[in-house]
């Protein structure tokens, strides 16, 4: 009896090794991607994070009746970035073809690409790209090859208080400068985001833009962050730290808390994306309704650079219509499509020519300032390893702002740990 | 799932004999006994090979593989090949690839860097939040076992911090310890709670109290309901004081129903994720479980590596947990069968 | 009880005059030791309350004052709630609450069918391995939960279980296992073991046994480990995020995708409406089944 329970058992510890061993072999199938043809066409299912404003659910319904064979299913991810991202990967992974038009968030092109998850769009997948925001191609672009296409973006914008500052200062020192106000008054002068997670690079790699310096090269991985430049970003932010410039308890502020001290009137400067405009002139709790307006972040000699948010859309390498896919893509960037998603849920649209339109422009009035900021805009580093670098720039530069490490030393430790990055695990 | 249950059902039916088995026929007793048993236990044990053990052993043979490298001449990754122990090595030695084969010290910024300090925090968080359960939540069931008016009003209670989704107690702490939120109002602070080292680490200790010290209460109060009154009664009657009373009876007799609960308390706080990775406060609260995920979006292999690292530990804490302060499921069963067959 | 454990304690010493003076003397004793009973659950209602309370009061509020930290309702409005139940922009709250029920039930009864026999043979017999066994069982709670998803995320892909409640169901069940053995295991193993010997004397076969003896004698512990269980199931979010659809997805998934009507912005006030939504008929139900839940436990032990 036991012993012939024993081989049983040993044999079911096979069985199990064995199917993990065939499962693991799975991933990272390399750039062996590319399909075949161009006459793929049928259903396909479109996915993207929550949609706030019922914007998607309309815009599938209105291509669904043009195109009654190639109708487009709609699969809504979380609300949360980093699960968005996680659930795209399992099903990258398990070459799912049940996802055919992925929403990209832009900071991801470069991995899904160099993992081979992402159709390329050129041949005869290729897209008229012309017409669209610069900044969101090259965002969208890896290895010089298109991979996403650019769909809504974001910039930073500096809001500042009208009641207290006559002209929005255009440069980083005459917003120091103006701190004396903000002294005067007892509030505190300037905020982003500087919380210790994705907004910290962003306001990270704005300092660093806007003072001339760069994070990689233009290889994607190799770190330049030894140099004056980068240096000089930095330390602006460290400094204003230091003098009180910023708010110490601006080290927790993710969008939300900032959005909350500006509406309370507790700051003078405050750098945030555009859609903390209507917010802070409709809540009820708004202490700075009608006393705030918008300007170009600044930089160091004149305008600074903005990081660039948003999502780009791809179409999986595992798609089985991948034409019908890059035809809802360029459904997705026609003009009116784009206007609707600014009309209904005041997304930023990456088509270039809706910027100066006269009645985009009397909704949201902060759009031509917004153009601004993107033509100067910077993409976060387009690398396959982007989750190492930001990793990398979030605790060094957070240890630098919290004056823990100074500037040098945190800037070693990234340029160490973005080149460890790029070498290997 | 309805063949497995009934194979189980059979084997109950089947169950053994008993003690009053015939001497001779004692071997042959116990060898269908252990059969029966085996049978009971089967369903648990297919099920967790499954789920459970199936992703032990796939992980572990992972490990051993690089995580994929990019191939600078096309942009694309290529699988890793064998990585020997290199995985392991990146986290327990904080060796870090230089990219010409070499290793050297993982800088900041890097997971691997991150290791140690995270073990360290781990621990931290186990032991701080555990004794504490164990403590409030003796005391919760000492309360909760007592007869009084509103005794069902404090049962229910005590089921609310669980009974809220963790997606939401995460989000609901989160706000009310923002920098102006209702703690630093009502205490008029200014204390940086989501991204000071001390404070977050403290605010997460709290709000882990919070969420899991009627886990604790529960199950000690199911132990103290097994306890006789008459027990009590005899022990104060014998002027025995509260406090004695409680190390000399309550306590030893409640000790199998508590063993379980610290036991699991700490298997589960050594797993802790959902708080740190919400809460922030960046490498001071990153417990071994954030570094895993983090991992796993920079590099997969790596991070199996650290999963199996992370199980290991976690076995031997429980082993010597087990060995030392005698969570003796085992023995007392044997040595109680043992005292019936004589 | 009282008075009869009284007359046990006092029989002991036979003594009529000490027998009133430990009356009298138990009577104020009692008295003073409710009052503090009464502060202590005070003081546990309010703390485990408290937070709560904060929750219910900022689902209440308009979402322009989301920041308010005035300690009593103020700006009251009932949008949040109508924004949490709202099915216009895909949120089903609804059918993520029975989701939620299904799923938990689900795993709570087959956790403690198959976790009940697991641990009556780990109590009551002695078998060969024992030890091993329970090694094993534990060694399921040691691996970080984290790493369980992409191996189970390409099984259920792999046999086309995605999405399912299969899918999320079984899972669950395994996580719940080890506990629920162990919990079952201590308690079983402390029934007295004569009474079960003298149901067979009086020929019960070993299954009716333990239905008709030891079952009922270990309710309490039967019961405290089934809310376990389905807090266990009710809490999960991990799995539940990446292996259920729009159709099985529960309540923690629901919750967790609300969002504001602008990118960045995070809808305090409707996660907080929703969440109250969500936990309230959970306590009401646990206040319903209490009586059960306190008949079950009080079977084995003190009566209250």
């Amino acid at each position: 009896m036991k012993a012939s329970r024993r081989p049983l058992l040993v044999a079911g510890f096979a069985v199990i090794a064995a199917t993990a061993l065939t499962l693991s072999g799975c991933s990272g199938n390399g750039g062996s991607s590319s399909s075949s043809g161009g006459n793929d066409r049928g259903p396909i299912t479109y996915v993207q994070g929550k949609d706030n404003n019922n914007l998607i659910r309309p815009i599938i319904a209105e291509w669904n009746s043009a195109h009654p064979k190639e109708k487009v299913t709609f699969k809504e991810q979380s609300d949360q970035a980093d699960q968005q991202h996680d659930d795209l990967v399992q099903h990258f992974q398990a070459k799912d073809s049940g996802y055919d038009v992925v929403a990209v968030d832009v900071i991801w092109t470069a991995e899904f690409a160099a993992k081979g998850w992402l159709q390329p769009l050129k041949g005869d997948y290729k897209l008229d790209t012309s017409k669209m925001l610069p900044a969101t191609v090259k965002a969208g672009t890896y290895g010089g090859t298109l991979y996403t296409a650019p769909w809504v973006t974001d910039g930073g914008l500096l809001y500042y208080r009208t009641d207290l500052v006559k002209t929005p200062p255009t440069t980083w020192d005459e917003m120091m400068k103006d701190c004396s106000i903000a002294k005067a008054h007892n509030i505190g002068c300037y905020a982003g985001q500087y919380a210790d997670y994705e907004g910290l690079t962003v306001n990270v790699a704005e300092a660093i833009n806007s003072a001339g310096g760069t994070i990689v090269g233009d290889d994607g991985k190799t770190p330049t962050l030894d140099t004056p430049e980068a240096k000089k970003g930095l330390q602006t932010l460290v400094d204003a730290f230091k003098d009180g410039n910023i708010p110490q308890e601006a080290l927790t502020y993710q969008e939300e808390e900032g959005r909350q001290a500006f509406e309370a009137g507790k700051l003078l400067f405050h750098r945030n994306w555009p859609y903390i405009y209507s917010l802070a002139s409709t809540d009820g709790s708004s202490k700075v309704k009608g006393k705030f307006a918008v300007a170009p972040l600044p930089g160091i000699d004149g305008a600074g650079a903005s990081s660039l948010g948003g999502h780009n859309i791809a179409v999986s390498a595992y798609s089985k219509h991948k034409a019908t896919a890059v035809d809802f893509i360029k459904f997705m960037e026609t003009e009116k499509i784009q206007r609707e998603a600014v009309t209904k849920a005041s997304n930023a649209p990456a088509l270039a020519s809706l910027y100066s339109d006269p009645a985009l422009n009397k909704q949201l009035p902060y759009l031509s300032t917004l153009k601004k900021s993107l033509d100067t805009a910077v993409p976060r580093p387009v690398s396959p390893f982007y989750p190492a670098i930001t990793k990398a720039i979030e605790d060094d530069s957070f240890a630098a702002l919290k004056g823990t490490d100074s500037v040098d030393q945190a800037l070693s430790n990234m340029q160490k740990a973005i080149k460890t990055a790029g070498s290997g695990s | 799932m309805s063949a497995t249950v009934s194979g189980a059902t059979r084997g109950s039916s089947a169950s053994p004999r008993g003690p009053r088995q015939e001497r001779g026929g004692l071997q042959r007793a116990q060898r269908v006994r252990s059969r029966n048993a085996l049978l009971l236990i089967l369903p648990t044990l297919v099920l967790l090979a499954v789920v459970i053990g199936y992703p032990i052993v796939s992980a572990i043979i992972t490990s051993f593989q690089k995580d994929a490298g990019l191939d600078p001449a096309t942009g694309f990754f290529v699988q890793g090949g064998f990585a020997g122990f290199s995985n392991f090595t990146h986290w327990l030695l904080q060796r870090c690839p230089t990219g010409d084969g070499g290793t050297t010290a993982c800088p900041s910024g890097n997971l691997g860097a991150q290791f140690w300090s995270a073990t360290f925090t781990t621990f931290f968080f186990t032991v701080t939040t555990v004794v504490l359960e164990t403590v409030i939540g003796f005391w919760m069931a000492i309360i909760m076992n007592r007869a009084f008016a509103g005794r069902s009003l404090v049962r229910t209670a005590i089921l609310v911090p669980w009974a809220i989704p963790t997606a939401v107690t995460a989000k609901l702490w989160y706000f009310i310890f923002s920098v102006a939120g209702i703690v630093n109002a009502i205490f008029a602070t200014k204390i940086l709670w989501t991204s000071d080292d001390w404070p977050s680490r403290i605010a997460i200790i709290i709000i882990d109290v919070w969420k899991t010290t009627p886990f604790m209460a529960l199950l000690i109060l199911a132990g103290l309901q097994l306890i006789p009154g008459e027990i009590y009664e005899a022990a104060r009657v014998d002027g025995a004081s509260t406090w004695k009373t409680f190390w000399t009876v309550t306590l030893p007799l409640v000790r199998p129903a508590l063993l379980v609960a610290v036991l699991f308390r700490i298997l589960d706080a050594l797993r802790m994720y959902d708080l740190p990775a919400i809460f922030g406060g960046g490498n001071a609260t990153a417990t071994w479980s954030v570094l895993v995920v983090e991992q796993m979006r920079q590099g997969p292999n790596a991070a199996s590596a650290l999963s199996t690292i992370v199980f290991v530990f976690i076995f031997v804490i429980a082993f010597v947990f087990v060995r030392f302060l005698g969570a003796n499921v085992v023995q007392t069963t044997q040595a109680q069968q043992k005292g019936e067959l004589k | 009880m009282t008075t009869t454990a009284t007359r046990i304690g006092a029989g002991a010493r036979s003594d009529a005059e000490q027998r009133v003076d430990v009356n009298r003397a138990a009577a104020s004793r009692r008295r003073w030791a409710s009052a503090r009973t009464w502060v202590q659950a005070a003081i546990i209602v309010i703390w485990c309350l408290l937070p709560f309370y904060w929750m219910v009061v900022t689902s209440f509020r308009d979402v322009g004052y989301t920041f308010d930290t005035a300690f009593w309702p103020t700006h009251v409005t009932l949008d949040n709630y109508v924004t949490a139940l709202s099915t216009h922009w895909g949120n089903h709250l609804g059918r993520a609450l029975l989701n939620s029920l299904i799923i938990g039930v689900s795993v709570t009864v087959v956790s403690l069918v198959i976790g009940v026999f697991a641990s009556y043979a780990l109590a009551r017999v002695e078998f060969r391995f024992k030890g091993i066994v329970l090694g094993v069982i534990m060694g399921a709670s040691m691996f970080p939960g984290v790493a369980l998803l992409t191996p189970l995320f390409q099984l259920f892909t792999n046999i086309g279980w995605m999405g399912t409640y299969q899918a999320l169901i079984i899972p669950e069940i395994s996580f719940a296992l080890p506990l629920t053995v162990y919990t079952l295991t201590s308690f079983l193993r402390e029934m007295p073991w004569d009474l079960e010997e003298a149901a067979r004397i009086d020929g019960c076969t070993s299954a009716q046994a333990f239905r008709k003896v030891i079952l009922p004698l270990a309710a309490p512990a039967v019961f405290t480990t089934a809310i376990l269980a389905f807090i266990a199931s009710w809490n999960e979010f991990l799995i539940s995020s990446q292996l259920s659809s729009d159709a099985t997805q529960p309540v923690t998934v629901a919750i967790a995708s609300f969002t504001g009507s602008l990118p960045h912005q995070v809808p305090y006030t409707a996660i907080m409406a929703a969440g109250t939504i969500v936990t309230v008929p959970l306590v009401v139900l646990v206040l319903i089944l209490q009586r059960r839940i306190v008949a079950g436990l009080t079977a084995g032990g003190v009566k209250g």
